[in-house]
């Protein structure tokens, strides 16, 4: 009797009782479930939503185990600035993954913990299977917050994104409201001393704050937003050796995972290229303002709005969340057309949001959020269209 | 129930719980968004309604045979914004910064569609002490629920009550805040008023599933 057919009879032995969702879930968590259709004819289709689910996770694999790395880096070079002088030998080191061990795995563990909690509660009061939705989002959520962020606190967002976003709704499919970015907006709203200024983002700088020991890592934004200067070169914002949420600082590893999902068609390659498009031309609509000595170097703008509209695209969260959150199936636009002008206007609001805020130098999360609600209006539009021209055609043919 | 029949004891108890104006009817949403950031605003702002209301209907269910109706509702604002006005005064006089708190709502009960709702559909049918029931049942059960979500609000956004500091003091460290808790900025800002009051109407209508609308 090995663990599957110990799970099965589990299963069985619950059939039918309030718990069965419960036990459902486990079994076929782990294994094919085994039971097989009898007669007629089906289509097998091995993508079902927990295949889905899972290329997405193994997707965000590489940006978690970037950011357990860069999580001690930042640290580290952060108590001593010349480590930064040769990145390479200094940033794959134990030291390095320890405290990412000890700081992000923490955080994998409340997220996924605690939400998969509340969906098997739900699961269970409301009688229908345990939803696989949750299983990307747990994973998106740690990867979109700063290292120190308390536990305690991902705990209360996370309970309150599952149920106020998603289970209220109905549940993974029907909410209108990306999961993980309603847990990053409430921890951003409701702790906003936790979610931006130059301490957040360097583990143990929060604590050694008025200590001899201080130290600090202000985000790329936050420096620009200030007007002050950067001491990253191009080459560390693309690769992500940079302060930042834990796992969204790569780039290059963000387009990595782009590239699987577009391979194996989980993500909408159209709302990826349309954001970094719309992002870009809002980019160079601000750098266009700065060359024409519209603003002066005194207007508490001129910094963002001078940075040059392709560093945009590869600091802060634009490429993760152009990739991992605008593409999610749920809440984006579902006609062709309606993904690029979706996308196009999540790249084009978030820069304006970025610039335009002076207190938090971010708007992605606020920008795919605000987009997700109006997704159902474009794609309102787009079909009202299509039916118009095709009603026009029929006409002139008949006439 | 020796002091009212079992008719006009309805009045009182039905928008308490089944016919709630802010949950059920979901009238009087925006000033429930608006001044419950903290509890003493909100029992202020019952209190002001419960007043209105309740003389309110009096008022125009004793006048409800000489109104002519094409003018009605002419008459029904003159009445409220009267009654409004004498709250205001009171409020300047003896509690001056509450009602800097409450600032332009006092005068927005005006348009508090729970009251024009009241007089349009109870008090220019039925006599004064019938009317009166009505508006005071609809007021608390208004007050009720604006008590209710000043009550989490207040206690989750500025760890207080009433201005009370009952989970210790945020920057001095004390109680909960010794051990890391802090309050919830979410909580004071508008959105989460809609959000906890979504949250009563959720509970409300598990536990009485026929509250639950087709739709």
């Amino acid at each position: 009797m090995g663990l599957k057919q110990n799970l099965h009879n589990l299963k069985e032995k619950y059939k039918g009782t309030k718990m069965a969702p419960a036990f459902n879930a486990i079994h076929t968590f782990l294994y094919l479930p085994n039971e097989v259709t009898h007669g007629g004819t089906h289509i097998k289709a091995a993508d079902d939503l927990k295949r889905t689910m899972n290329i997405v996770i193994m997707a965000l694999v590489p940006c978690l185990l970037f950011g357990m790395f860069n999580a001690g880096y930042q640290h580290y070079a952060a108590i001593d600035g010349s480590l930064r002088t040769d990145v390479i030998a200094n940033f794959f080191t134990w030291d390095n993954l320890w405290i990412g061990i000890i700081k992000v795995l923490p955080l994998v563990i409340v997220s996924y913990g605690v939400g998969l909690i509340v969906e098997f509660i739900f699961a269970v009061i409301k009688g229908h299977e345990v939803e696989e939705g949750y299983l990307v989002t747990g994973m998106l959520v740690p990867l979109i917050v700063p290292i120190d962020t308390p536990l305690w606190m991902l705990a209360v967002a996370v309970v309150f994104g599952v149920v106020i976003g998603k289970e209220v709704f109905g549940g993974t499919g029907m909410n209108i409201l990306n999961p993980a970015l309603t847990i990053r907006a409430f921890l951003f709203f409701a702790y906003p001393t936790w979610m931006s200024g130059d301490k957040v983002w360097v583990y143990d700088a929060v604590k050694r704050t008025g200590t001899e020991d201080a130290i600090s890592g202000e985000t790329i934004l936050g420096s620009y937003a200030q007007n002050n200067d950067v001491v990253y070169s191009t080459w560390d914002m693309f690769m992500g050796f940079i302060p930042g949420s834990v796992g969204e600082t790569s780039t290059l590893l963000i387009l990595l995972g782009a590239a699987f999902l577009i391979f194996t068609k989980i993500g909408s390659w159209r709302i990826i290229v349309s954001t970094f498009i719309g992002a870009a031309v809002m980019g160079l609509i601000f750098n266009g303002i700065v060359n024409a000595d519209i603003i002066t170097e005194s207007s508490k703008f001129y910094g963002l709005m001078s940075t040059d509209w392709w560093q945009h695209l590869i600091i802060g969260g634009l490429a993760f969340g152009a990739v991992f959150m605008a593409t999610d199936p749920v809440t984006a636009s579902q006609t062709n057309k309606g993904k690029w002008i979706y996308g196009f206007l999540i790249g084009f609001i978030s820069i304006m949001i970025r610039v335009f805020n002076p207190a938090y130098p971010e708007g992605v999360f606020l920008a795919i959020l605000l987009m997700n609600v109006f997704a159902p209006t474009i794609d309102h539009y787009v079909v009202q269209g299509n039916i118009k021209k095709r009603l026009k055609r029929t006409k002139v043919k008949t006439a | 129930m020796g002091l009212l029949s079992k008719k006009d004891a309805a009045l009182i108890k039905d928008p308490l719980l089944d016919n709630n104006p802010i949950t059920i009817q979901v009238l009087g949403i925006c000033s429930a968004l608006a001044i419950t950031a903290e509890l003493k605003a909100s029992i202020v702002m019952s209190i002001s309604v419960l007043f209105v209301l309740g003389v309110g209907n009096v008022v125009i269910s004793l006048m409800r045979n000489i109104i002519p109706s094409k003018i009605r509702i002419i008459v029904q604002l003159i009445v409220v914004a009267t009654l409004v006005i004498i709250v205001d005064l009171v409020l300047k006089a003896f509690a001056y910064e509450l009602s800097k708190t409450l600032s332009v709502f006092v005068g927005l009960i005006i348009t508090n569609c729970i009251i024009m709702g009241r007089f349009e559909a109870f008090a220019l049918g039925n006599g004064p002490w019938r009317s009166f029931l009505d508006g005071i049942g609809n007021a608390v059960g208004y007050g009720v629920i604006l008590i209710a979500v000043g009550f989490f609000r207040e206690l989750l956004g500025s760890g207080t009550l009433l201005g009370f500091k009952v989970l210790g003091d945020p920057i001095e460290k004390t109680g909960l805040y010794a051990i890391g808790y802090e309050n919830n900025g979410f909580m004071l800002l508008s959105p989460m008023a809609l959000i906890v009051v979504g949250i009563i109407i959720w509970v409300q209508r598990t536990k009485n599933k026929s509250l639950i609308e087709e739709h």
